[in-house]
């Protein structure tokens, strides 16, 4: 098993540990949605990967079986009853080495499950609680858990050939727009997914030309540039704080109002609705997804769009900026500023599928044959809408799907809502 | 004492206790735990968010359009048993006397034959949950003890009360008894397992609901 032990400690104490820690810090509002479950297996309906195996173990409120059990047994109401008469066993080290399947393999942190439960259990929300336990039992997979070490190190999850500072300047030359950089006192502190300077560099002209545009001062920073936190997909707590943290001091440090965090689903997740929490206190700065920024300036009249030709056209959306991030209709009023010819798919909006590169799964080897089963999925529901055209505001989402395309030799790559805002700005002042 | 006096007298009086006591606990035991606060800013107001929670508790009632086909057959057999039950214990004139008995208010109830078609159904629709827990992978991998012995014990009442109000297989006070007995386990066993969500199931969809949009989320 290519995971990463914890140093000089066997693998059962390991658990042991992981698990009284899960217990320990689970928390009123975990405990109480642990204990709410009914058993009456509706989530499995919700989940892609259920619904593409028929799989009973990839039903969503089992992927924290063990959890619930550690905590039945460690800290519920009756804890020492279940103790006393071995109604719950503890969780061995083989049975946790399983679930790492289920935790981080075969499951997107998408959210879909928890608007699907009639207890209303907010399925996803205690999977990643359990993700956490993973990383500290030592059973991160080990593409999650170096990636994440990496850049929590270094501030990028790997080794880039050149310094990202080096490869920004050579694609604001690359796409002649001005890349503003390492400045101070500014309202904006723009971050940038790595997928997007290594994959996507349109994307990050695309950035710098709709901020210079809209005459917005703002700049990215090299010593906090990069907006994935890979602490979050592998589950280290801690790491995911200090990953963060990176991009908080710097935006303090330049003075930004805003931090934009530019089209990667689990860095809004991850700095919108966890970031806080993890430094303490409330950040002093706004955060904002891009769409959510640009829609804001299109509702003022400071952003201007012309008329996109993209022919029928359909959206993903990520889930994370979506479903469990609230950025569901931005988009669509980007788009429908656009003229768009926007059609949706069957399951849209915050009922969206995960793409099924989410959670950090995309990166995971071994997962990839699971992960391939389950898009099919979505990639019949895009085929269905007839569309040429196919958007989303999601590096991961775009990885995701251009990997499918080399897979399935499917006819279609998915293209950044950004870059066709930035194809189609028109002076404010024009036409008036 | 005879079997009828300790089923209503004595038996009564612990059961209900331990329930009290049992169902207290199960949610105080929450309050010990870790009470975390969000930091992050909410997208909504606390008016509208609360408001979207308490929302989500009608709302989760039945499911989103995108489910209807793969669940919706599953969740109304859940409520229509759910409802069975509830008319019968809630609307049956021997029923509301006891419960008169013991809360010292009385209601109008149903004519006893429709009460008698409705426990019939109820029971037949609550096979169908077992013969589904059992058949369906994915419940029978999901159950426990607790899912089999919860079902077990309110399908004791339900067949309890059907042979009293028939008068099959005793005398009636001793069916009375019988299921009168069978209510003090169910309430002696209540706290202890799933039979709690009765307490969670409202404050579980309010709850829930209202963090998702505090986010902005849909719930
Ligand atoms: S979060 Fe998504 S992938 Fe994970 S269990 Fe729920 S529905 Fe499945
Ligand atoms: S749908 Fe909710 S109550 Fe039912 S099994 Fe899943 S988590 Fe439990």
């Amino acid at each position: 098993m290519s995971d990463v032990a914890v140093e000089g400690l066997p693998a059962q104490a390991r658990v042991a540990g992981a698990m009284q820690g899960f217990s320990r810090e689970i928390g009123a509002l975990s405990a109480f949605r642990l204990e709410s479950c009914i058993h009456c297996g509706i989530c499995a309906d919700a989940c892609h990967y259920y619904v593409a195996t028929e799989d009973p173990q990839y039903t969503p409120i089992w992927k924290v079986e063990p959890f619930k059990q550690a905590y039945k047994r460690e800290a519920s109401a009756f804890a020492p009853l279940f103790r006393l008469f071995g109604f719950k066993r503890a969780v061995s080290a083989e049975q946790l080495e399983h679930w790492q399947h289920l935790l981080f393999d075969s499951c997107n942190l998408c959210g879909r499950c928890s608007l699907i439960c009639p207890m209303g259990i907010d399925v996803a929300a205690l999977i990643e609680q359990a993700r956490h336990a993973m990383f500290d039992a030592g059973l991160a997979p080990k593409e999650l858990y170096d990636k994440a070490a990496h850049q929590r190190a270094t501030g990028q999850p790997e080794a880039s050939a050149e310094p990202y500072r080096d490869q920004l300047i050579a694609i604001g030359v690359r796409f002649d727009v001005r890349i503003p950089l390492d400045e101070s006192d500014v309202d904006v502190m723009l971050c940038i997914p790595r997928t997007d300077i290594d994959h996507y560099p349109g994307a990050v002209a695309a950035l710098a030309r709709v901020m210079s545009h809209l005459g917005v001062s703002c700049t990215f920073r090299s010593d906090g540039l990069i907006a994935e936190n890979y602490g979050y997909y592998a589950g280290g707590r801690e790491w995911q704080r200090d990953i963060s943290l990176r991009l908080i001091d710097t935006a303090i440090a330049c003075k930004a109002k805003t931090l934009i965090v530019p089209e990667c689903g689990h860095a809004y997740a991850a700095l919108r609705w966890e970031a806080a929490d993890l430094y303490g206190k409330p950040l002093p700065f706004k955060v904002l997804a891009v769409t959510e920024f640009l829609a804001q300036e299109l509702g003022a009249g400071r952003l201007r769009l012309g008329n996109a030709t993209t022919g029928p056209t359909t959206f993903q959306d990520p889930c994370q900026l979506s479903r469990t991030g609230g950025v569901t209709e931005a988009p669509r009023a980007l788009m429908k500023a656009m003229g768009v010819d926007l059609q949706e798919m069957r399951n849209n909006g915050s009922f969206s599928y995960c793409c099924g590169g989410g959670g950090g799964v995309v990166d995971i080897e071994r997962a990839a044959p699971l992960r391939y089963r389950t898009m099919e999925i979505k990639l019949r529901e895009i085929d269905d809408t007839g569309a040429n055209t196919f958007l989303t505001t999601c590096s991961d989402c775009r990885r995701t799907f251009d990997d499918a395309q080399r897979h399935f030799s499917w006819d279609k790559s998915p293209e950044s809502l950004l870059e066709l805002v930035a194809k189609n700005l028109i002076d404010a002042g024009a036409g008036r | 004492m005879d079997l009828l006096s300790f089923a209503r007298g004595p038996a009564l009086k612990v059961a209900l206790a331990v329930f009290c006591a049992g169902v207290v606990w199960r949610i105080a035991a929450f309050a010990l735990l870790r009470i975390r606060r969000d930091l992050n800013r909410p997208r909504n107001s606390l008016f509208k968010y609360l408001g979207a929670g308490l929302y989500t508790i009608g709302t989760r009632s039945w499911p989103h359009p995108e489910f209807i086909r793969r669940t919706g057959a599953g969740e109304a057999l859940g409520y229509s048993y759910h409802m069975g039950l509830f008319v019968v214990v809630l609307l049956f004139a021997p029923h509301i006397a006891f419960l008169g008995s013991l809360f010292g208010i009385t209601w109008p109830g149903l004519p006893n034959s429709v009460i008698t078609v409705i426990a019939v159904i109820s029971l037949t629709l609550f096979l169908a949950v077992l013969f589904r827990r059992v058949t369906s992978p994915v419940i029978r991998m999901l159950s426990n003890f607790d899912d089999y012995f919860s079902w077990f014990i309110t399908m004791l009442v339900m067949v309890t009360g059907l042979a009293a109000t028939a008068q099959i297989g005793a005398r009636y006070s001793t069916l009375v008894a019988v299921h009168i007995l069978s209510v003090d386990v169910l309430l002696l066993w209540f706290p202890f397992g799933k039979l709690m969500h009765a307490f969670y199931i409202f404050p579980s969809r309010a709850i829930n609901g209202a963090i998702l949009a505090r986010k902005g989320a849909a719930s």
